[in-house]
């Protein structure tokens, strides 16, 4: 009875976020017109003007880019940790990577704004605050969740196809890249969406580095305003229009990740099945 | 290499042929850690012979045929004292490990293909060795597969996973897998442990037809495997190495007490 009112609550508490942004966002998003909201690219509260498709160009842009950055470092660090790592070497990087996983996203930021920032501004053209220092943030941030999972899916390959192949003269390189690595590939993919999905949904750190002008950007060293960051700066003064607009804002982010929880729990699927 | 032809004259007094010596161990100590799991084990592999190496559990021989093809490199805090050569080499300093490995195959208790079709199960060792033409892998892996007798079996599902065979069709395309790098040797670790007994006896057919062509070591807890299938026997006991001989002297006139416990079923 317990158990079930304990799982009833995490039910419940979807079920009201779900109609609690659907309720207050839908009926915004059907005022400004769905393709005009979706497709248009100017975000100008103050005339009205609610598109946000240059946000959900920054938040795909700035996933894409930490995938870039933290997906094959953490897919190595899982094979380093799951074949190569002696116990020592283990001992220290296993405890640092919870570690990782632990530091809240606003320390996240500062770390973006005091050190990544000024090395961009100072190496590269634009002014540090860009999608590059967001991409290269959160790639770190993603790293602890890309490891563990990756990692886990490694470790469950059994040992004997890595030794069948070290025994036909293989290296190990070889070894890993041709056998271990395929035969755990639909555990990495999901490591790829679970990490997906924290980049997308990340807001405190994203805001303090990327600038968030609302505006496609050109290149990665411009500035770039992504969905979190858009609710996040504005909601505190928003109303009537413009703070359903935020909601609307809310109810496709709730989609994308939706869609990319559909696609982790198919991924698992297959992997199970084979 | 006196040595040996001293003992085969000891043992196998009979015998004309001096057979040449493909593998051999010398004064091997091998230890995992503080335990040590080969005690002074010298032992000659004669050439295109099956060498049976047989004792109870534990008593080192997995290690041995392990230490032939430097697997035991993989276990933590494994330590090797003493030689063990190839063709008169030294494999663990005059051999680069994966070329000792190509030449000294290995088939494990456990069938373990890749999870990966047939065909690329077989190609991936040739393929790890630099050949690339698809005809040229076409040849070999058919060739392979004909020597390890499971041709018939697979021909029209090459493309299908390996996973799907059953366990003893697994395990003689493990053998072929082996066979498609051109071995030398070929190391048997129990490999027939895990079958049933129809799948046991083609392996065993296989084994001894190999013998003309590749230098076999087999470890095997079945004695009547030994006795079936192996022409030296070399018995093992909590490391170190009793007594190794022609099998069918080692079975009827062990000279060894513990040996001879062993073969008439006395202990292990």
């Amino acid at each position: 009875m317990l158990f079930t009112l304990a799982a009833a609550i995490s039910i419940l508490a979807v079920a009201l976020i779900c109609v609690f942004l659907f309720a207050n966002g839908l009926p915004a998003m059907f005022q400004i017109g769905i393709p005009e909201f979706l497709l248009g690219t100017t975000w100008k509260p103050g005339s009205d003007m609610y598109g946000i498709f240059p946000m959900i160009v920054g938040s795909i842009y700035v996933t894409a880019g930490a995938i870039l950055v933290g997906v094959p470092a953490g897919i190595l660090t899982a094979i380093y940790l799951s074949r190569f790592a002696g116990s020592r070497v283990a001992s220290v990087l296993r405890p640092g990577i919870e570690l990782l996983a632990g530091i809240p996203s606003v320390v996240y930021g500062f770390f973006g704004l005091m050190v990544l920032v000024p090395f961009i501004r100072a190496t590269m053209p634009g002014r540090g605050l860009s999608l590059l220092a967001a991409s290269m943030l959160l790639g770190i941030m993603i790293l602890p969740t890309v490891i563990t999972v990756a990692k886990n899916a490694l470790d469950a390959v059994p040992k004997s196809y890595y030794e069948g192949a070290l025994a036909l003269g293989a290296t190990r390189e070889r070894a890993v890249f041709r056998i271990l690595v395929p035969a755990a590939f639909s555990g990495i993919m999901a490591a790829v969406v679970l990490g997906v999905g924290r980049a997308i949904g990340e807001t405190m750190a994203v805001v303090m580095v990327a600038g968030n002008q609302p505006v496609m950007p050109n290149s990665i060293f411009e500035g770039v305003r992504t969905m979190t960051a858009n609710i996040v700066m504005e909601m505190g003064y928003a109303a009537d229009l413009h703070r359903g607009a935020l909601i609307a804002t809310g109810v496709v982010l709730f989609v994308f990740i939706m869609l990319i929880s559909l696609l982790f729990s198919a991924i698992k699927k297959r992997g199970e099945e084979r | 290499m006196m040595q040996e032809i001293k003992q085969d004259a000891r043992i196998a007094p009979s015998l004309p042929v001096i057979s040449e010596t493909k593998m051999g161990v010398e004064e091997l100590d091998l230890f995992y850690g503080e335990f040590q799991a080969l005690k002074d084990v010298t032992l000659d592999f004669p050439k295109n012979e099956v060498t049976a190496l047989i004792g109870p559990s534990g008593c080192g021989k997995s290690t041995l045929l392990k230490a032939l093809n430097r697997m035991n490199d993989l276990v933590d805090g494994c330590r090797v004292d003493g030689l063990v050569s190839l063709d008169g080499d030294d494999i663990y300093r005059d051999v680069p490990v994966n070329d000792l490995r190509r030449r000294v195959g290995m088939v494990f208790q456990q069938p373990n293909p890749f999870p990966m079709s047939i065909y690329d199960n077989i190609a991936f060792g040739p393929r790890t060795h630099g050949i690339k033409g698809k005809a040229e892998l076409d040849v070999i892996v058919e060739q392979s597969l004909r020597d390890a007798a499971i041709w018939d079996e697979v021909k029209d599902r090459l493309k299908k996973s390996a996973l799907g065979l059953s366990g003893g069709q697994q395990q003689r395309l493990c053998i072929a897998r082996a066979l498609a790098v051109q071995p030398e040797v070929l190391l048997l670790d129990e490999s027939t442990s895990a079958l049933d007994p129809i799948s046991t006896a083609k392996i065993e057919d296989l084994v001894v037809e190999f013998a003309s062509k590749y230098t076999v070591i087999m470890v095997t807890h079945n004695m009547l495997q030994a006795l079936r299938v192996s022409t030296k026997t070399a018995f093992f006991l909590l490391g170190e190495m009793v007594e190794a001989g022609d099998t069918d002297e080692l079975f009827t006139h062990p000279k060894d007490s513990r040996t001879a416990d062993y073969v008439s079923g006395r202990f292990g």
